[in-house]
């Protein structure tokens, strides 16, 4: 009789270990960054490019990885954004919910984020030699923006999902058409939804490196034109980390929490959003 | 006839309160559930019936943030008290809920799963439990050639039968139903009612019900609820027809629902 | 603005948010086609399965065997679902079933934040943790000698990857079993671990099945992670101790020196078309099972 509940105590115990070994990984993941990265983490490190020999240990920093970063994420965020706010419109306004249209649409944008960013990386540098763009910061700016897409269309759809249709019909009763509805309405209710999935999108945009390792190239400068080459962080920590050289490998750790960084202040910011908006809606 | 004996079938419940986190769901409740009687808890939504039926057999607890004080006296024992063992509580009390749950298995193995939960291995005995009951919900019939396939191929009256067959399985002391025939279409609906009308001799049976015509027609005992306290309870007849509080009259002439 | 005008707005905007939705459901389709398209001129010398069952692999002679490198993906992938797998299922249990809000509270920030870590840094920590453990003490522990960089490796650090994704269908899946019917199992005098092995693994098996499929079909593609940590060797790998190169790793690799081959570029495209293939196929099914769950539950 006793049986059940010994077996329960066990599994629970089993429970309880698994959830803390997950968030054992997460530290010791954030933990091994932060110890390694610190001690070589400099003003330099942030504000200058590399020097002659930084590759051997010398001076510099990785300003042209960061700056590279960021114009690929803002530039493809903002294209992405282009995009997507008007498909999220559209499969949750003009089309209803869960018409089959719209969840065949779902389904392909489900697919689409599940395709290694590899794929995109191969198959767009051959359509860029077909279409005779060279590597370049544009390319990479397109590319991601076509890997980001689907992340933050279905960011948005989860959010434009919860709009009650009640407030939608409200609208349309009162004479707007579905665009003002859409622009006016939807938009203006899930505001903090759309800038959660732009976070999501630019965290994701930011972080991947197969995409634009043969699209964007590798460069020691600053891009001044979108058609120069640009270095990426993910790049950068990948090329320093394959060092032999020690105080190579401190700057690509160094870099590596540079990157962390980034990504938990975008995470923590959707976070707050998020927090606010369903604050809000109570 | 010992103690014991005495006390099987019995429901006292003395100063219950139990809170939603700071909201005073029930305010408390003092009364004795008549024994072998079908009891209906009555009274407009919101007012607390489920809440209450659900401290019978403590799946209030699956909530949270619950707190719970007073004295739930089945049998004779505060089921509350931390000591006691509260499969044993819920054993003894059959759930029939709003809508059917057929537990996802076959028709067969849902009216064995509560033996089988207790410890019971005998093939044949259970066989025989099968056979049982389903014939005790007026099911065995229409399903007897099809007892290895999926319970929720069943049409939805029939599986709300199932779940009673399933509950009586376990031989339970008390019945709970939950508005059980809310969710069935009319027939079926009256092949429930009818089972509760005849099973209430073996059994001590409290209904939760927003219809009061069923109420009318099923009960021998009559619990009103409102606003999470118990305004006025008594034998069915004469509290429908000769009403004592103000409210108790509002509802049972319609003007509050 | 005149009605007129407005209406014509309307409509505009209907076109232009029509063809954006084509565009995004097309460039699956764009992908597909041109990953088939660049593989072709390879798959006219030989056939699929020559290519995915031969070992020998010499771009110089023209020679592009996959089998290596879907040996390595498929002992990669199998690592990080074996030791990835139980855990989830357990901890997502727990989160779903026992913990209460406040623990929830705390752990699903911890789960987002490892959802979003880019896969570099899942490499950095494979290199500043994993490769010295699997050295230092896995390594010794079965009498072998191993730089770090190996299978296990790879393996370790794509199962905290998949963490996240597993565990996030996990927490949806099991909040489509209704409360209702783990009522009916509890009012029956189950007790809660019962009703989770009877009632709630059971109702939720296809879910976990997806969730299982959908995490293999990330686990397959990643590339930079596995390949930071892997060792890159092109051979047969014959134990989870060796280093190996799986197909993602395989086209990053190489992918800049193909230029002067001919069938090079064509054969890395072949990989890729194999990931993209095996992807969408468990993609698609997982998906399709997981929203008929969602269904069902309304």
């Amino acid at each position: 009789m006793q049986g059940k509940f010994i077996e329960e105590k066990i599994f629970k115990v089993l429970m309880v270990f698994s959830t803390l070994l997950i968030i054992i990984a997460l530290g010791t993941i954030l933990g091994s960054i932060v110890v390694k990265g610190l001690p070589a983490l400099s003003w330099e490190m942030l504000s200058q490019t590399p020097k002659g020999g930084f590759y051997l240990g010398k001076s510099g920093g990785i300003l042209n990885a960061i700056a590279g970063s960021f114009y690929i994420a803002i530039g493809s965020t903002f294209f992405a954004l282009f995009v997507s706010i008007p498909v999220a419109l559209y499969i949750n306004i003009y089309r209803k919910k869960f018409s089959k249209y719209s969840n065949f649409v779902r389904l392909c944008l489900d697919v689409l984020w599940g395709v290694p960013s590899i794929v995109y990386g191969a198959l767009g540098f051959s359509l860029m030699l077909i279409i005779g763009l060279k590597t370049s910061l544009l390319a990479g700016i397109l590319i991601v923006t076509i890997l980001i897409i689907p992340v933050m269309i279905r960011a948005m759809d989860e959010v434009m999902k919860t709009v009650p249709k009640g407030l939608v019909e409200a609208s349309l009763a009162l004479g707007a058409t579905k665009a003002e509805t859409a622009l006016k309405v939807v938009v203006k209710q899930t505001l903090p939804g759309i800038v959660t999935a732009i976070l999501i999108s630019f965290g994701r945009a930011i972080g991947d490196a197969a995409s634009v390792m043969y699209t964007t190239g590798f460069t020691d400068n600053v891009p001044e034109s979108i058609m120069n080459q640009a270095a990426t962080l993910p790049l950068a920590i990948l090329n320093l980390v394959s060092s032999p050289i020690k105080e190579v490998q401190a700057k690509a750790y160094a870099s590596a929490l540079v990157l962390t960084i980034i990504i938990l202040a975008l995470s923590i910011a959707s976070r707050m959003l998020t927090k606010k908006y369903t604050k809000n809606k109570l | 006839m010992s103690q014991i004996e005495n006390n099987k079938g019995s429901i006292q419940v003395q100063n219950l309160n139990v809170y939603y986190g700071e909201r005073h769901a029930l305010k408390n409740l003092n009364i004795e559930i008549p024994k072998h009687k079908l009891t209906a808890i009555i009274g407009p939504s919101g007012c607390g019936k489920t809440t209450f039926l659900k401290c019978f057999n403590r799946l209030i607890e699956t909530n949270e943030n619950v707190n719970i004080t007073g004295q739930f006296l089945v049998d004779g024992q505060n089921i509350f008290d931390p000591k006691v063992e509260i499969t044993s509580i819920r054993k003894k009390m059959g759930l029939l809920s709003q809508r059917p749950y057929p537990l996802p298995m076959s028709i067969y193995d849902n009216i064995t799963y509560g033996p089988r939960i207790h410890g019971e291995r005998n093939k044949t005995k259970m066989a025989e439990t099968v056979e049982y009951y389903l014939k005790q919900a007026s099911l065995w019939e229409e399903v007897k050639d099809r007892l290895h396939s999926p319970a929720s191929a069943l049409s939805i009256g029939q599986q709300q039968r199932l779940c009673l067959a399933r509950g009586l399985a376990v031989a339970p002391e008390f019945i709970l139903g939950d508005e059980p025939t809310s969710a069935l279409d009319p027939i079926s609906s009256k092949h429930i009612e009818q089972k509760f009308i005849e099973l209430k001799n073996q059994y001590t049976i409290v209904v939760v019900t927003h219809s009061l015509r069923q109420a009318r027609r099923i009960a021998d005992y009559i619990v009103f609820m409102y606003l999470g306290e118990i305004i006025e309870h008594g034998p069915a007849k004469e509290l429908l027809s000769n009403p004592q509080h103000q409210l108790t009259k509002d509802y049972v002439t319609g003007e509050m629902s | 603005m005149s009605d007129k005008t407005r209406l014509q707005f309307d409509y505009r905007l209907k076109g232009l948010m029509k063809l954006f939705t084509l565009f995004a459901v097309l460039t699956l389709f764009i992908i597909f086609i041109g990953v088939v398209f660049k593989s072709y001129p390879i798959l006219k010398t030989n056939s699929i399965f020559h290519f995915l069952f031969s070992s020998e692999w010499f771009p110089q002679k023209e020679k592009f065997g996959l089998f290596p490198f879907i040996v390595s993906t498929l002992w990669v992938t199998a690592i990080a679902m074996v030791l990835a797998v139980p855990f989830c299922i357990l901890a997502s249990i727990y989160l779903s079933e026992y913990a209460d809000k406040k623990i929830i509270g705390w752990i699903t920030p911890l789960i987002d934040i490892l959802a979003g870590i880019p896969s570099v840094i899942f490499g950095i920590w494979g290199i500043i943790v994993v490769v010295p453990f699997v050295r230092d003490y896995l390594a010794p522990f079965f009498g072998k000698v191993s730089t770090g960089y190996s299978l296990i490796t790879g393996g370790i650090v794509l199962s905290v990857m998949i963490v996240p994704v597993m565990v996030n269908i996990l927490l949806e899946v099991f909040a489509t079993v209704s409360k209702g019917l783990k009522e009916a199992s509890l009012s029956l005098g189950a007790t809660k671990w019962q009703t989770i092995k009877n009632v709630l693994l059971r109702k939720a098996a296809p879910g976990i099945v997806s969730a299982i499929a959908l995490s293999l079909s990330r686990a397959f593609g990643e590339t930079l992670a596995v390949l930071m940590v892997v060792g890159n060797v092109t051979k047969v790998p014959h134990s989870m101790l060796d280093p190996g190169q799986p197909l993602p790793a395989l086209i990053a690799n190489n992918y800049g020196e193909m230029m002067s081959i001919d069938l090079y570029d064509s054969a890395l495209l072949l990989a890729s078309l194999v990931l993209f293939i095996i992807v969408l196929i468990f993609n698609i099914a997982s998906r399709l099972i997981l929203r008929k769950m969602e269904r069902n539950l309304g």
